[in-house]
């Protein structure tokens, strides 16, 4: 079977969402920690959302540098796939992997609501099992999401198709050209603000549109 | 022992909510006259000897740890 390791850092929130989406997804979640050097074998990696170090200095500034991130680097520099929600966006921007930063919202509140986006680019690893144009709703909740980089990089990345989810409807937070999401120039790696593992279950969520993302990164590994 | 002070603000053209939300707070207190705020970070660091190859780890520092060169800019200089 299929193993998803979700990493767990000190004020990780959302580690338990993500690894029950990986299951209701139909792979093995797997729990791994911020001060292991072991990847355990998995087969792609979800960095969650929540307030790691509790956001001191900046937000994913110190998680950037747990032990785990070595081989998280090493390894999405490999190939593997790797989608970060939220805090793990933020994390995935400190680390390099992916291109910009986020800041505080542009309205300086902290914004939680069920958010309208747009899937740009259906050929990453994370949002295969999604079509170009469709639109899900997923729950948003941050209070530094505003996607900021300079002109160049954000014309780099429309151009080259690395905007994987936009903003529809409302811009929730004063994100750069409503970008919600992007890729980086493999597709392997994946980041955005939204929690798509909010969005599993009717029970739980506005509906079940994120368990797309989770479907997806299966898909994409069975046809590697 | 020399004190290295390491000021990190957001760059001039990134949006500075804070900044923004200090500046808007002073007339409601009745200070004028302050045309904008700019919100930054200063941290302290203690070193056993402030020479050129402290400071040059430090700069390093700066640009890895305590600032985000995407939305920040960093100055470094030692405290008489």
């Amino acid at each position: 079977m299929t193993k998803v390791g979700v990493v767990t850092f000190p004020g990780s929130l959302d580690d338990v969402d993500a690894r029950r989406a990986v299951r209701l997804a139909g792979a093995e979640p797997v729990a791994l920690w911020h001060g292991d050097h072991d990847l355990q074998g998995v087969d792609a990696i979800v960095l969650p959302g929540g307030f790691s170090y509790g956001d001191y200095l900046r937000c994913g500034a110190i998680a950037r540098f747990a032990p785990i991130m070595t081989e998280v680097v090493e390894a999405a520099n490999g190939g593997l796939p790797v989608l970060g929600i939220c805090n793990g966006f933020q994390i995935l921007c400190e680390s390099h992997l992916l291109p910009g930063a986020l800041i505080r919202n542009d309205h300086r509140t902290f914004v939680c609501r069920d958010q309208q986006l747009v899937v740009e680019n259906a050929s990453t690893a994370w949002t295969s099992d999604y079509a170009v144009g469709q639109t899900v709703t997923v729950p948003l909740k941050n209070g530094e999401g505003g996607f900021v980089a300079d002109v160049d990089t954000l014309d780099r990345l429309e151009g080259e198709g690395q905007v994987v989810v936009r903003y529809a409807g409302v811009n929730p937070n004063g994100s750069l050209r409503d970008i919600a999401g992007i890729t980086n120039d493999r597709g392997n790696v994946v980041g955005l603000m939204p929690h798509p593992e909010h969005a599993v279950e009717e029970l739980t969520g506005p509906g079940t549109e994120g368990l797309g993302f989770f479907t997806s990164v299966l898909t994409s590994l069975v046809s590697r | 022992m020399p004190r290295v002070i390491v000021d990190v603000m957001p760059k001039p053209e990134i949006l500075d909510p804070q900044g923004k939300a200090v500046h808007g707070a002073l007339p409601r207190l009745g200070f004028s006259g302050i045309t904008d705020v700019r919100q930054g970070k200063r941290f302290e660091l203690e070193v056993d000897a402030a020479d050129e190859a402290t400071l040059a780890e430090i700069a390093k520092i700066a640009e890895t740890l305590l600032s985000n060169p995407v939305i920040e800019d960093f100055a470094v200089r030692v405290e008489q």
